[in-house]
């Protein structure tokens, strides 16, 4: 039995939110796979819930005439990853989606649940944070674009006001077209497991000339909130695309991440595995930009 | 019957959701128990103040360690002795205001349903005062300021030692000698159903309905607990979820039929989180062995020295019997003249070790099988050839406890069946001498292992049998179905015996003690050949009741013997009656009626050693520090299989289960205060369906003549041998000796980035 005080539920952005003005100590509620642990462990015990998993208009994925990529924030796992849309263009979100916990979280679980839960091992953020996406938030009379990447303010604290909901993740054009990208989830189990560390790697390479054109590294677990490696990117960016470049990733990416020695693991065995994995990630996007599946 | 695969008799029941599990049984009005645990690991209560959490509206009872007996009891599920020397040691209150470990039992709340509860909890406050917390055995077993408990000083439980020949003379003689230190971790069985029972009061006694491997030993020692006549207390065990040795202890039962008694006799509901299960139910024994051992120049085993610091934790339960089982088997199956072993088993301030699947053996032979490979890798040989010379083939017994032996010994023919499967020596050669940051390598390891507890301890069984009027058997016992399948082999042995099909048995699956025969219980892999013996001799006597009974109603068959097979008397070839009309006749009969009952309490003084090898195939990726398992097989000898498809499950859960001692499961303590930092089944790393691979398991199939038909221990074997394999592979594929385990990314970067084999940007950053 879960200690909840109250529950709204709501069909609409504009009813959630005002439940929300109405109800100031309650918490949004979706797939309830993170909000229910925290009450059954007792830190959310006696909280009151307003659903939105019945608000029809932040579900689903489209392309938008501009080209870019719009994602209700209610889609759940499942539904990005076998989402025609992502498959065709950003398909390592979807790969992403597909990694967290087992399939029954992946049927409840939303893409905007996982943002705003703010954890930094969540698997969709990585790659988000790679593509540069845009967050769109609504109070019911207007809303915020946020880039994601100032959406997180700290350890479990994201950047969402009294009031507002989290409506939908905006993926433009000029961030995907032309980029190949993969996700390197490195947790002790094979399911049913957070990330010990993750990355996802993000590039464009010119096949013909085998120049490396733009990257995006992003991590989770390898700082307080998902982290690019902008210094590395930044370094790397017109280099040639061989094995001398896939060194300089795995070294750069140990010299710029700031993981957190644990009881979960040490820091320095992060580093190791941080190296490798942005290695590993990087080279599967050079042979995806070949044309090759890299597998 | 016997030797064939034939369906569960569960099956269905635990398939369509039918089974009745504790919490399906629930009483409609019953009250909820919340467990008030220490946030000290070791101290005393100094105040408690719980009148708050009494006027919260809801909460019917509040109790404390002030309102409990005063006596202490013991937990383990061992038969009780009648020599005061052998009884287990009692040292536990029902709850207390002494803090032993992080989690300690202090105070516990009734209340009206889960939500208050939990909320009363939060307003129970307590103050301490702390003293210093050791988790370590082998620095508490010098004392502590105060002893975790005051009789025992310097906190050593028990320490035990034997010796055969030698050590000392045979070393001087070996050629070569090694010492070498291993250590294995706490970990917990992860049954799928956590603790849970109810309890209520009926005409004066104490009922408890518990999810437990032993409701006879749940009986006594509630009996203990309370101080209440035992003839007062009723155990009932419906269906459970699986308890490996973990509900082989008598856990929250007590406090659960003090509640009841507190409130009235009304009934109440107690049912533990999966994190109060980690850290308030029991554990394996985390087991530290320094081992020695000497060869001769053939590679010949001269002598070997165990020294074990087993770490009990805060509380005695099964104690000592754990590191003392692991000296039994350092004495066992391998040839050698010259023998010592020491085991202490010390108190900390940490969660308690109990009874886990094989009992001290996965602990002793991961260490005695690493022990093996790292003597054969010192004498360049290859560890297959190693051991074969150096295993007792055939009969032998044991030098101290009798009259433990390998009655058969298939050993030998495991190993060949393992080797070939592998193909151990085409995959040593290939693995050989490779580079590369990948690595492939095979390793194997083997066991001994025991079939019931006696003469350390006693056996006894009961069975009870009644021909019903259709002809069919009722058949009761007090032996548990815990999920390994004995409802369904105690049905077939039953058939066996009795010349029916399985159809005509009716076994009952709850126990419930004011009407099961006596029996201990589900452990030590005794069952099928302690309770199938007193299956057998009640079968026995059932049809010679059933034959007896045949001839007052044939008076003309004199000469003809009588039998019985498949609903049918048979005199000499010939049907002559059907058992349906022999049994209404015995129910119904104006003459000459009285029902055919039969029922044997059997006192076992037997015991055979059943034996088994594991080989593995590895790969590690030693930049990310994982293995994987390529392939991996049991094959075990524990004589005639029963059913052999239930054997086949059998032996697949354990070798989950060995996989997961090697590679993931351990329970992390927090230095500071003993707690568990990952005692939940997020954070500790029980293999999922998708980290498993194939499992392959094979058998040799010796008839032993100990066993009532012909088989030997199977329940816990499969969960030895894998984690001392898959290290072995590892030692083969990288060249490095983990003598460790779980072998976690980090233990393995650890190890791979000190041997070098991780390249310079790797030291770089260590």
């Amino acid at each position: 039995m879960y200690d909840i005080e109250n529950y709204y539920n709501s069909g609409t952005i504009k009813e959630a939110v005002s439940l929300l003005k109405e109800h100031p100590d309650a918490r949004v509620i979706s797939g309830g796979s993170d909000v229910l642990i925290k009450i059954r462990e007792g830190k959310l015990a006696g909280t009151s819930l307003v659903c939105i998993r019945d608000i029809k208009e932040i579900k689903g994925v489209k392309k938008m005439d501009s080209g870019d990529i719009y994602i209700g924030a209610g889609t759940v796992f499942s539904h990005l990853t076998n989402d025609p849309v992502i498959r065709e263009n950003i398909p390592v979100l979807g790969e992403a989606a597909d990694q967290v916990g087992g399939p029954q979280i992946r049927n409840v679980g939303t893409i905007g649940g996982n943002i705003c839960n703010g954890a930094v091992s969540a698997d969709s953020v990585p790659s988000l944070f790679s593509y540069n996406a845009l967050l769109r938030t609504s109070d019911g009379a207007g809303g915020r674009t946020v880039p994601i990447r100032d959406f997180y303010l700290g350890p479990g604290r994201v950047d969402i006001q009294p009031g507002e909901i989290l409506t939908h993740i905006v993926i433009p054009e000029k961030e995907y077209r032309g980029y190949q990208g993969h996700y390197i989830k490195y947790s002790m189990r094979r399911a049913m497991d957070i990330a010990t560390l993750s990355c996802c790697v993000v590039s464009k390479i010119d096949p013909r000339k085998k120049i490396l054109e733009d990257i995006r590294i992003t991590f989770g677990v390898a700082a307080p909130v998902p982290f690019r490696c902008v210094k590395t990117e930044e370094a790397l960016k017109g280099a040639a695309v061989d094995e001398k470049l896939y060194q300089a990733v795995e070294e750069k990416v140990r010299q710029e991440i700031n993981p957190r020695n644990s009881w979960r693991a040490s820091r320095e065995f992060r580093l190791q595995i941080g190296g490798e994995i942005a290695r590993r990630a990087f080279v599967k996007t050079a042979e995806l930009a070949a044309g090759g599946d890299g597998r | 019957m016997i030797g064939k695969s034939v369906p569960r008799v569960d099956a269905y029941e635990k398939v369509a959701g039918r089974a009745k599990f504790t919490d399906d049984l629930i009483l409609d009005n019953c009250l909820v128990a919340k467990i008030y645990h220490a946030a000290i690991g070791n101290g005393i209560v100094k105040s408690i103040d719980t009148s708050e959490a009494e006027a919260l509206e809801g909460v019917v009872k509040v109790v404390t360690f002030r309102d409990v007996p005063d006596h202490c009891y013991p937990t383990p599920g061992h038969p009780w002795s009648v020599e005061p020397a052998h009884q287990d040691v009692a040292d536990r209150n029902i709850l207390t205001g002494r803090i032993r470990y992080y989690g300690d039992d202090i105070a516990a709340v009734v209340a009206e349903d889960d939500v208050t509860a939990a909320r009363a909890l939060k307003l129970i406050r307590v103050e301490y005062e702390e003293y210093p917390v050791e988790i370590h055995p082998r620095k508490s077993m010098y004392g502590s300021n105060p002893p975790v408990h005051f009789d025992k000083k310097d906190n050593v439980l028990n320490r035990t030692n034997f010796f055969i020949g030698d050590v000392d003379e045979g070393l001087k003689n070996s050629a070569t000698v090694i010492r070498r230190s291993y250590k294995t971790p706490m970990v917990q069985h992860c049954h799928l159903e956590n603790p849970v029972s109810y309890a209520y009061m009926e005409k004066g006694r104490v009922v408890v309905v518990t999810s437990t491997q032993i409701p006879h030993i749940v009986r006594r020692v509630v009996g203990q607990a309370l101080g209440i006549p035992w003839g007062k207390v009723r155990v009932i065990k419906p269906y459970i979820g699986g308890g490996f040795g973990n509900k082989q202890d008598v856990l929250y039962e007590p406090l659960n039929a003090f509640l009841t008694m507190q409130v009235g006799g009304r009934p109440v509901k107690l049912e533990l989180t999966r994190e109060e299960t980690f850290c308030n139910t029991r554990t394996r024994h985390s087991i530290e062995y320094d081992l020695t051992a000497g060869v001769d120049q053939e590679g010949r085993l001269l002598a070997k020295d165990m020294k074990a610091y087993s770490n009990q934790g805060a509380y005695a339960s099964h104690g000592h019997a754990i590191a003392a089982n692991g000296l039994t088997a350092w004495r066992l199956q391998y040839a050698c003249p010259n023998i010592r072993g020491e085991a202490y088993t010390i108190y900390t301030n940490t969660p308690v070790g109990g009874a886990m699947r094989a009992y001290g053996i996965p602990e002793a032979a991961f260490a005695i099988e690493c022990l093996m490979d790292d003597i054969a890798a010192e004498i360049h040989m290859d560890p297959l050839e190693f051991r074969r010379k150096n295993l007792i083939s055939g009969y032998y017994e044991d030098a101290y406890l009798k009259p433990i032996a390998a009655n058969t010994n298939g050993i030998f023919q495991c190993l060949e069946k393992g080797e070939k499967y592998i193909r151990w020596k085409e995959k040593r050669e290939a693995y050989a001498s490779q580079t590369g940051y990948v690595r492939r390598g095979v390793g194997m390891s083997l066991f001994s292992y025991k079939t019931g507890v006696w003469p350390i301890s006693l056996e006894i069984a009961g069975a009870r049998m009644s021909l019903n009027q259709d002809g069919s058997v009722q058949l009761q016992l007090g032996a548990t179905e815990i999920g390994q399948g004995a409802d369904t082999v105690f049905t077939q042995m039953a058939a066996e015996t009795l010349h029916m099909g399985m159809d005509d048995i009716h076994i009952s699956t709850v126990q419930d003690t004011d009407v099961s025969p006596f029996d201990t219980g589900a452990y030590a892999s005794r069952q099928s050949f302690v309770t199938g013996t007193a299956v057998k001799q009640c079968a026995e006597l059932l049809l010679e009741k059933i034959l007896n009974y045949a001839k007052t109603l044939l008076p003309e068959e004199e000469t003809r013997e009588l039998s019985l097979d498949h609903g049918w008397i048979y005199a000499g070839d010939e049907q002559a009656l059907s058992l349906e009309a022999l049994a209404q006749e015995c129910y119904y009969s104006l003459t000459n009626s009285s029902v055919i009952t039969a029922e044997v309490s059997t006192q076992v003084k037997k015991n055979t050693i059943a034996t088994g090898c594991c080989f593995a195939e590895v790969e590690v990726d030693m930049k990310l520090g994982q293995i994987k398992i390529l392939d991996i097989v049991n094959v075990h000898d524990s004589g005639k299989l029963l059913n052999p498809q239930l054997a086949q499950m059998q032996v697949h859960g354990g070798m989950s289960m060995g996989m997961g001692y090697g590679l993931s499961e351990q329970i992390i303590l927090d230095e500071k205060t003993g707690r568990p930092l990952n005692g939940n089944l997020l954070d500790y790393k029980l293999m999922t369906a998708l980290d498993t691979p194939d499992l392959e398991a094979e058998f040799v199939e010796l008839e032993d003549p100990m066993g009532p038909y012909g088989n030997k221990a199977l329940g816990e074997p499969p969960a030895i041998p894998g984690a001392p394999a898959i290290r072995n592979a590892v030692l083969h594929a990288t060249g490095v000796a983990f003598n460790e385990i779980p072998l976690t990314p980090q233990r393995l970067i650890e190890g791979f980035t000190k041997a070098g084999l991780l390249g310079k940007e790797g030291e770089r950053h260590v």
